[in-house]
């Protein structure tokens, strides 16, 4: 937990007080409402994460070897979720990214079922997406 | 007034789902079983399985006898002239699929082939492609405000160069049945074949093909409480005989040599390999459940939910139909609230609902929407399963208003 980034770390805190679905949705959109903001001209056909339900955008850009990411969504809920998963990803490096275990993030935070492989939600999209970005650049 | 199922208990399936906290709207994807399918399987499996049509030895006669009398239940199902006019196939998908690739000699470059706005992507790619194929052209239907395909567009559309006419029954996003009986013959005047996508209409009521009066009749088991892999191609005796063979192998041959070969006419040459043997005789042991049903009580309850249903729905405050649902389903948005975000609560609180463009990309443009949530409904629901689900919608509109 101690090599968590900050962001990450409170994402869990937050998380695992929370005790009823509707606390989590309530997290989410809190969360999601703190995304970096991501600009219309930087929405197209690029950005765009095919494979989800809802319309995702993602950017990926590496600062001194760490990754930051930036994502939207026009559905709120979704945006809480790219929010933790950005807070788990965002600083670490190409390495740290191919080995992350981000079923058992989403399982700490009590957010598991979202990732599952029916959810047409577009977790699964997202982080392929995020992969190959890293790929591509490596 | 509570709006109790008498067939509730025949699937037992409902009252598992309901000790999971689950509430199962969502039967328009596919329905759950009852009793007498799941019994059927155990007892088709428990007591022998054998091929079908080929071997001589006692088991297998018994299976193909089980096989074929299914085939007599879904010709009875139907009001087809002769089981002859019942091909299995694997669902409505294939028996699309099908239809595409039998139908192909009879296409020619610029000759039309006529689908609607508001098809489901089984009965708009298949077209597609096959006009891509032949350099014939897809004329599509446009709908009128109540999600009806436009009579009079259909009038001017389907013309001397139309030679197939593909149309949904009852569509899975609007639920509204469409005028079938003035469009169909829009297209035989013009000497034109008919198809008719019965996936979701076929679940509603009993379909009396002859006098529907299509050529070809598609639907799938599955969302006709019926099991997954099985689905049956109707057509009419003199329009089967246009249809070229599409899949070749075992069972659909007559005579086979290494350089040439004869093929069974339908239904058999039409079904390759082995069929779903088990799953065949599950859809029979189905129609033999849902024939003894009172059809007139089970048209009655789900006309009551359906009204409970779109009553429960434009009462609440944003909340905007797609088209003018008539049975079993209804899809919605709500103003300024993303569908995905909606389905996400009601998922949380046990809602089995759909969300999304429901495989009909194309109908979700022409709406100007993005998606939006379905609930629909099979016999089994009841008053109780409404009033969860809006007792839920609420519980996700407060959050997210």
């Amino acid at each position: 937990m101690n090599n968590l980034p900050a962001a990450a770390r409170d994402a869990l805190e937050e998380f695992q007080q929370a005790a009823s679905w509707e606390q989590r949705a309530r997290l989410l959109m809190q969360w999601g409402d703190r995304l970096e903001p991501v600009d219309m001209s930087e929405r197209n056909e690029t950005t765009l994460v095919s494979g989800c339900e809802s319309r995702v955008w993602l950017i990926g850009d590496r600062q001194n070897n760490h990754w930051h990411f930036r994502a939207t969504s026009e559905a709120r809920l979704l945006r809480g979720l790219l929010a933790v998963l950005l807070a788990r990803v965002n600083g670490i490096d190409s390495n740290q990214l191919q080995q992350l275990e981000v079923a058992y993030w989403f399982e700490q935070l009590g957010l598991s079922r979202h990732l599952s492989p029916s959810r047409s939600n577009g977790m699964n999209a997202v982080l392929e997406r995020m992969h190959r970005i890293s790929r591509q650049i490596d | 007034m509570a709006l109790i199922s008498p067939w509730r208990s025949d699937f037992p399936a409902l009252a598992i789902l309901e000790a999971q906290g689950q509430t199962y709207l969502d039967s328009a994807a596919t329905s759950q079983k009852p009793q007498a399918l799941i019994d059927a399987l155990t007892g088709y499996y428990t007591s022998g399985t054998a091929n079908v049509h080929r071997a001589q030895h006692q088991t297998a006669e018994r299976t193909t006898r089980a096989f074929e009398k299914a085939r007599v239940k879904v010709a009875h199902w139907l009001n087809a002239r002769s089981p002859t006019e019942i091909v299995f196939t694997h669902g409505a998908t294939e028996a699309l699929n099908l239809l595409a690739y039998g139908l192909e000699h009879l296409l020619q470059p610029d000759d039309e082939i006529v689908v609607s706005a508001l098809e489901h992507h089984a009965n708009l790619l298949p077209w597609q492609q096959l006009a891509r194929r032949r350099g014939a052209r897809l004329v599509v239907l446009p709908l009128d405000a109540d999600g009806l395909i436009d009579l009079h567009s259909a009038t001017e559309l389907i013309g001397p160069r139309t030679r197939l006419l593909a149309l949904s029954q009852l569509s899975n996003v609007l639920g509204a049945w469409q005028p079938l009986a003035q469009l169909l013959p829009l297209a035989k005047a013009q000497g034109a074949l008919t198809i008719v996508d019965g996936a979701q209409g076929v679940v509603h009521g009993r379909h009396d093909m002859q006098a529907l009066a299509c050529d070809f009749y598609v639907f799938s088991s599955h969302k006709l409480y019926g099991p997954e892999g099985v689905g049956a191609l109707y057509g009419r005796g003199e329009s089967l005989l246009k249809l070229d063979h599409w899949q070749y192998g075992g069972e659909m041959v007559r005579v086979a040599d290494f350089q040439s070969a004869e093929f069974h006419a339908a239904p058999l040459g039409f079904e390759a390999g082995t069929p779903p043997i088990g799953a065949v005789i599950g859809l029979g042991a189905t129609l033999d459940y849902l024939s003894r049903l009172d059809a007139t009580s089970v048209a009655a309850h789900e006309h009551k939910l359906h009204e409970q249903l779109l009553t429960g729905l434009v009462a609440r405050p944003g909340v905007q139909l797609l088209g003018q649902p008539q049975t079993a389903l209804a899809s919605f948005t709500v103003n300024g609230i993303h569908h995905g975000d909606l389905a996400h609560l009601l998922t949380e609180q046990g809602i089995a609902v759909r969300s999304g463009s429901h495989c009909a990309q194309p109908l979700m443009k022409t709406l100007g929407i993005e998606g939006a949530i379905r609930v629909s409904l099979g016999l089994y629901n009841d008053g109780d399963d409404l009033q969860r689900f809006f007792t839920a919608l609420d519980r996700a509109l407060e959050l997210l208003l």
